[in-house]
């Protein structure tokens, strides 16, 4: 597992997803080290349909450990445009590298505003902390 | 409640958990490092939340034999055996080994969230016997030390003769009295350690030095599933019977024991609904509650599921209707909205080289 850490290019979502913006209409998504840290070893990921329309702060997908089951909560709302198809065979990849290898998905956004809901990594820090 | 190895688990880094009142550990390094460890060398698991109950008295067999289902007196002296404690009805109140200590002596090992319960119910029908029952949990703490080299490690670090399969021997262990069983939950061989509490961390020490790995419940319940032990909550409760369970290989009808007329006409009639092990064929994963579909028609539900880290599937065991609890039955699960498929199979789900038969 990597070392705790939440990078400053990202926003997050106090249920512990991040987003990363690329450019104005498109964001990544996936969950903070902090989630999978809780969540322990994924060994089993769920991704939604292409096509499918996510709302923000709503469920879009599943994680699961060994243990338990967890709802993936969307940072912001959009079109799913792509799913990772490399966490089928390699779900770890979510603890191994979080904010990397272990993205989620890639979302049209439909609303940019939203953005000024989310935190920035120093407040999610503190969220964390708190 | 906190065991008396608390502060060691605290210092191995796990995640505790609620579990019965106890504070206990789930995990310390993660659930599939550690089932992989007890699978492949050895793991110890701080089972102290168990309870023990004494029974002694020249009247402790047929006590005994009129409590547990399993034949009580085929144990000898130095053996093990595995029964379930049943209501008038059949119901399986809890499940439990009983060592036999001596000639008049015996230990019985109960399931935590039932212990309490158990002493009730065994001290009422205790009126008839000549016999003490005694909580002696305060007494023990439990480390089960699991794996195909467990044996060999508890042997040389802690200077024990571990004994054969299904036996209990008197050692000293940690300086004290201690009891090792040749016992287990998780489908290998090894030893289940009952000693003094004040020792306990001292022995827990001496097995993370010898290179025994810690683990938590999380592991100890995705073991046990792989081997298709019951647990009691989950796969076996009052309001199920041995047999519909699959353990009527532990009910000794002739023996005359609270339950066994109820028990005797399920066997001989046979039960509408029977549990069963199964696999799910491709992704998802079973967790307990989830419906066994057959078409549009629930047919059963899931009493345990989980990741198999040893299959890499998700496996587990469900109270289906009769005539599908059988081998290579195809049914769907309902994985909260999605359909899983998946396939009956046998006894084991996962059957380890070292595997011992016994529960």
């Amino acid at each position: 597992m990597t070392e705790a850490g939440y990078p400053d290019d990202l926003l997050y979502h106090d249920q512990h997803d991040w987003a990363r913006l690329e450019g104005d209409e498109h964001a990544v998504f996936g969950i903070t080290w902090y989630a999978q840290d809780s969540l322990g070893e994924v060994v089993f990921y769920d991704p939604p349909e292409l096509g499918a329309a996510i709302d923000k702060d709503s469920s879009y997908a599943e994680v699961e450990s060994v243990k338990a089951v967890s709802d993936v909560i969307a940072p912001l709302s959009g079109e799913i445009v792509e799913v990772n198809d490399a966490l089928a065979d390699s779900p770890e990849k979510i603890n191994e590298d979080p904010y990397g290898e272990g993205w989620l998905v890639k979302v049209r956004l439909s609303a940019a505003s939203e953005t000024d809901a989310l935190l920035s990594a120093a407040e999610y820090r503190k969220l964390l902390d708190g | 409640m906190k065991t008396p190895l608390h502060d060691q688990h605290l210092a191995s880094g796990a995640k505790l958990i609620d579990f019965a009142g106890w504070e206990m550990p789930v995990t310390y390094e993660g659930v599939r490092e550690e089932h992989v460890a007890v699978r492949t060398h050895a793991g110890v698991f701080d089972v102290s939340h168990m309870g023990e109950v004494e029974v002694e008295g020249p009247g402790a067999l047929a006590f005994l034999q009129r409590v547990l289902s399993n034949d009580v007196a085929a144990i000898a002296v130095g053996g093990a055996q595995y029964s379930c404690l049943c209501a008038e009805d059949g119901g399986v109140l809890d499940d439990l080994f009983a060592y036999r200590l001596g000639g008049d002596r015996y230990l019985i090992v109960t399931n935590s969230a039932n212990h309490a319960a158990d002493l009730a119910w065994l001290g009422r029908w205790s009126r008839d016997f000549d016999v003490a029952v005694r909580d002696v949990a305060d007494r023990y703490a439990m480390l089960a030390v699991q794996g195909p080299h467990a044996r060999m490690i508890v042997g040389r670090s802690l200077v024990v003769a571990p004994p054969p399969r299904m036996r209990v021997s008197a050692e000293r262990v940690g300086g004290r009295p201690a009891l090792v069983c040749g016992t287990g939950y998780t489908g290998e061989d090894g030893v289940e350690l009952l000693v003094d509490p004040e020792v306990a961390p001292a022995i827990w020490a001496e097995l993370l030095d010898a290179g025994v790995v810690p683990c938590g419940l999380g592991a100890r319940d995705t073991l046990r599933l792989e081997a298709c032990f019951h647990l009691h909550g989950n796969d076996l409760t009052p309001q199920r019977n041995p047999i519909e369970a699959g353990l009527g290989w532990c009910c000794k009808e002739a023996t005359g024991f609270v339950g066994a007329e109820a028990v005797a006409r399920a066997r001989a009639g046979g039960t509408a609904e029977r549990l069963a092990p199964f696999r799910v064929e491709g992704a998802g994963i079973p967790r307990q509650g989830n419906p066994v579909m057959l078409g549009e028609e629930r047919v059963g539900e899931v009493t345990s599921g989980s990741f198999s880290p040893s299959l890499e599937i998700g496996i587990g065991m469900a109270y289906v209707r009769s005539e599908l609890a059988e081998p290579d039955t195809e049914v769907e699960i309902d994985v909260r909205g999605k359909r899983r498929a998946a396939r009956i199979a046998s006894k084991p789900l996962y059957a380890s080289p070292s595997s011992p038969k016994e529960k």
